[in-house]
């Protein structure tokens, strides 16, 4: 079989493994966010943490506790890692340094799970398990949450009552309750990630990922040289690293090492993983709204643009054009013999459509077009699929703007699942789409700039203006893959690059409650002739048009200076 | 509690939290895991693939690539070769990496002796490459050319220097910017203008990088994997080509027949998982093994 073939079918099986997911998957979540139930271990940590279950929250407290929450996990990890030489499991590694800490820290909290260290020489197993893991858990559980509160900001189907409290689905409220943070945040863990990683890690022990509690185990090769074989508790880690779209590897190589990611198929099932939450929650938004074909159009919309810029990627790849990949005869470079190259692209394209960044190949030694395939696809947003939870509600906030950009077209007042899209809720969704933009283009021009900064550079030239660009688009979208020859491990990088994840993260969080709280106030318009419907193939195209269009227009100009000057000759 | 501000409050409710989670995921999990994986079937892959020599001694583990060198890194030839690694020195589990060098990394760094505390130089990317293929062609007795590589085995890459505006009117100058002097250019002369050898002197920035593609054959008869790093720097697999390049060299240096060696070859090589996943690829250590078995027994 042809490495073009077998490349194809891999697709195919992971498209229909997706496509089995879809439904059972996305109906279990409706089911956690709508139980009225509490199960007995998540009583007992309401209990543990004082949390009244049976509470609604308004959007600005629902983001003061993402908020309370997210700074508090930042300040603990960050302390974890400072003193990790005086906790259990230290391998002999000293704290870590105050300015790669912090970025750690708010990497991992902002669910980028971007790495300026490197993890078999800098991080204790302590602090990988009981600091870095737990973000995992918890960042991803953030953003699902996060995105269950914006739909329930669409889909609250009566208006406020003066009648105060008691008077709505059981909570005490106004009306205007999105839901309740502590409870979203321990039902994802408990029912959703918890459940999935237990029997995903035994999956990936059996293909052979380690979990173990050794450090370096020191042996003479066969060929009479030395090499240290490193041990650590792997597999539980890598599995929520997929599924919570996190990123963070164990290892300096992450999902290229073989400890993280024995086999082919293991390499298929974490591929699997990476995607399984994002392309399964626009179901959950349709049962929520009431409407499953809306979910549908999301999910169409994301698979569209996934599916296209897979093949893309692949294209590229496989074409291998460019001086060094012409000269190998393929683009082998950065990749490992086992995944070759088509599931190598795969891998990449999946990693940065996600907010994910693990990545089983080097991004950095791609075609200068395959290259940019991954650099546009973090631009996109994270919204085909994006980051668990993130890349929902972004679309979801794309489709708010798509639906006012058909309302002026045809001048009508602009709706969407039977919410109004007003001026209010066009301000918040600007906001959200302004962000990211401004800290990837600032950020990167200032780095640019400065001298100290361009000598981080691994590669000259364009392919230097690159490595910038990546690492501040990963940063500020919270992806957390690397074109990872740039040294990054400075005070500058280490600083500015987490205030971007930071920014990159939290306002578009704000923004989007801050939409959903203005939605859920709300009493829903009935739907008439006169209705744009937002269900059918015409409204994929639109939104996936307005998403391309979007990024086309804001990033352009940098990638011309970058990869395209790199690859077009 | 109450007399606190509730932004306090909400805090300390938040590192609650936050500590209940981290004894769930972060120890309960894991362990949980960890004693899951000391059933039989799994401990043996939870502790890390180790494999062991005739006497019984760990020599590695059947997921981690090594090198088969000697001290001073030259290629034993009694063993099958891993693909070149960019971890540490080769092969370092506790330095992984990936070269990370880019598509058109083409010029080289040369030393500058104008500045001795300076080492300027470095091989780009495809001096590598140009240089493993033809080491490896002469080690196998095959044809090591590749496109874009000189005969001796550096990028074949000329800087173009005009007489301007740009990258236009007579040339006036030619350099090879992958052969420091003194050395004699792989080619003799570009468009009618000698070609120098490259002094640290040279802005090699301001001519027009023009790329010599030579006569190499299409087809390289060196595979890729063979002159690539891999992305992990440990990878355990050779390709089944790069597998069969070397089968004629361990024969003769192990008095075995082709076939004896193919045999083993073929046994130590994975198929793609369900016929279509990923690329077939040679267990190098776990080969290596096999074959020091073979020949060992009487």
């Amino acid at each position: 079989m042809s490495t073009t073939t077998a490349g194809i079918l891999v697709v195919a099986l992971l498209v229909a493994a997706l496509v089995a997911t879809y439904r059972p998957f996305g109906d279990y979540m409706y089911r956690v966010y709508s139980s009225e139930r509490h199960l007995p271990v998540e009583r007992a940590i309401y209990r543990l943490t004082g949390a009244n279950p049976n509470v609604g929250q308004r959007w600005t407290v629902y983001a003061r506790g993402v908020l309370a929450f997210s700074a508090v996990s930042v300040l603990f990890l960050y302390l974890m890692q400072r003193v990790q030489d005086h906790l259990p499991w230290d391998l002999g590694f000293s704290g870590v340094s105050p300015a790669l800490a912090w970025n750690t820290a708010v990497s991992f909290t902002t669910n980028t799970n971007w790495q300026a260290y490197s993890g078999e020489s800098t991080m204790s197993h302590f602090t990988q398990m009981t600091g870095l893991a737990v973000q995992n858990f918890a960042s991803a559980a953030v953003g699902i949450s996060v995105a269950i509160a914006v739909v329930r900001g669409f889909a609250r189907r009566r208006a406020p009552v003066a009648s105060g409290p008691g008077s709505l689905d059981n909570v005490v409220g106004t009306g205007d309750e999105i839901g309740n943070f502590w409870v979203d945040l321990t039902r994802t863990i408990v029912r959703i990630l918890l459940p999935i990683c237990v029997l995903g890690a035994i999956v990936l022990i059996a293909g052979g990922a380690i979990q173990n509690l050794h450090g370096t185990r020191a042996l003479s090769t066969l060929a009479g040289g030395e090499q240290a074989i490193t041990g650590g508790p792997v597999a539980s880690q890598e599995v929520i690293k997929e599924l919570g779209t996190n990123g963070g590897g164990f290892y300096n190589v992450n999902s290229a090492h073989p400890f993280e990611n024995p086999t082919t198929w293991t390499n298929l099932f974490e591929t699997y993983l990476l995607l399984m939450i994002s392309f399964s929650l626009p179901r959950t938004f349709g049962r929520m709204v009431g409407d499953r074909r809306q979910g549908l159009a999301i999910v169409a919309a994301m698979a569209v643009i996934a599916l296209g810029s897979l093949a893309v990627n692949m294209a590229f790849q496989g074409a291998h054009h460019g001086t060094v990949p012409e000269a190998v005869g393929a683009a082998t470079e950065g990749t490992d013999s086992r995944f070759g190259v088509p599931n190598s692209a795969l891998f990449a394209t999946a990693t940065t459509l996600t907010s994910t960044g693990a990545v089983n190949s080097f991004h950095d030694s791609y075609t200068s077009l395959g290259g940019a395939t991954l650099l546009f696809n973090m631009m996109l947003g994270e919204v085909a699929p994006g980051g668990v939870g993130s890349g929902l509600y972004g679309m979801l906030v794309l489709a708010v703007v798509t639906v006012f950009v058909a309302g002026l077209m045809i001048g009508r007042t602009p709706e969407y699942v039977g919410k109004k899209i007003g001026a209010r809720e066009m301000k918040f969704a600007s906001m959200y789409f302004l962000t990211t933009p401004i800290i990837v283009l600032l950020g990167a021009g200032v780095a640019m700039a400065m001298p100290g900064q361009r000598a981080g550079m691994l590669n000259s030239g364009a392919h230097g203006l690159s490595e910038v660009l990546y690492a501040f688009t990963s940063a500020g979208n919270n992806n957390g893959s690397a074109f990872a020859g740039i040294t990054v491990n400075t005070t500058w990088y280490n600083t500015v690059l987490g205030l971007a994840m930071m920014f990159g993260r939290f306002l578009p969080l704000i923004f989007v409650l801050g939409l959903a709280g203005s939605l859920a106030r709300q009493a829903p318009v009935p739907v008439t002739a006169g209705t744009l419907p937002t269900h059918r193939p015409q409204f994929v195209g639109m939104l996936a048009g307005v998403t391309l269009i979007i990024v086309a227009l804001t990033f352009f100009p940098a990638l011309a200076l970058g990869p395209l000057a790199e690859g077009i000759h | 509690m109450s007399t606190l501000p509730s932004w306090i409050r909400q805090h300390l409710a938040a590192l609650r939290a936050l500590l209940v989670l981290t004894v769930l995921v972060g120890l309960a999990y894991p362990l949980a895991i960890l004693a899951i994986a000391q059933i039989p079937g799994l401990k043996d892959n939870a502790d890390g693939s180790f494999v062991t020599n005739a006497e019984g001694q760990r020599v590695g583990s059947s997921l981690i690539g090594q090198s088969f060198t000697d001290a001073d890194g030259n290629a034993l030839l009694t063993y099958f070769q891993s693909r070149p690694s960019a971890a540490g020195d080769g092969y370092d589990p506790t330095s992984t990496s990936a070269s990370n060098l880019g598509p058109e990394d083409v010029v080289d760094g040369i030393d500058d002796p104008a500045t001795p505390n300076e080492d300027e130089s470095g091989q780009s990317l495809l001096t590598q490459v140009c240089e493993r293929s033809l080491a490896i062609g002469e080690r196998e007795g095959v044809d090591g050319s590749r496109r874009y590589c000189t005969a001796s085995g550096v990028g074949a890459v000329l800087a173009v220097y005009h007489a301007g505006p740009g990258f236009e009117g007579a040339i006036t100058r030619v350099v090879s910017v992958n052969e420091a002097c003194p050395a004699t250019p792989f080619l003799a002369s570009y468009q009618g203008v000698a070609v120098e050898c490259r002094t640290p002197g040279d802005d090699i920035a301001a001519g027009e990088r023009v790329l010599v593609r030579g006569d190499a054959p299409e087809k390289p008869v060196v595979p890729a994997d063979a002159v690539t790093a891999s992305a992990s720097g440990l990878d355990p697999g050779i390709s089944p080509a790069y597998a069969e390049l070397q089968v004629p060299r361990i024969a003769r240096e192990r008095d075995m027949s082709l076939n004896q060696v193919r045999d083993l070859v073929d046994k130590h090589t994975t198929g793609r998982a369900l016929g279509f996943l990923g690329e077939p690829s040679v267990n190098v250590l776990e080969l290596n093994l096999d074959l020091d078995r073979a020949t060992a027994a009487p």
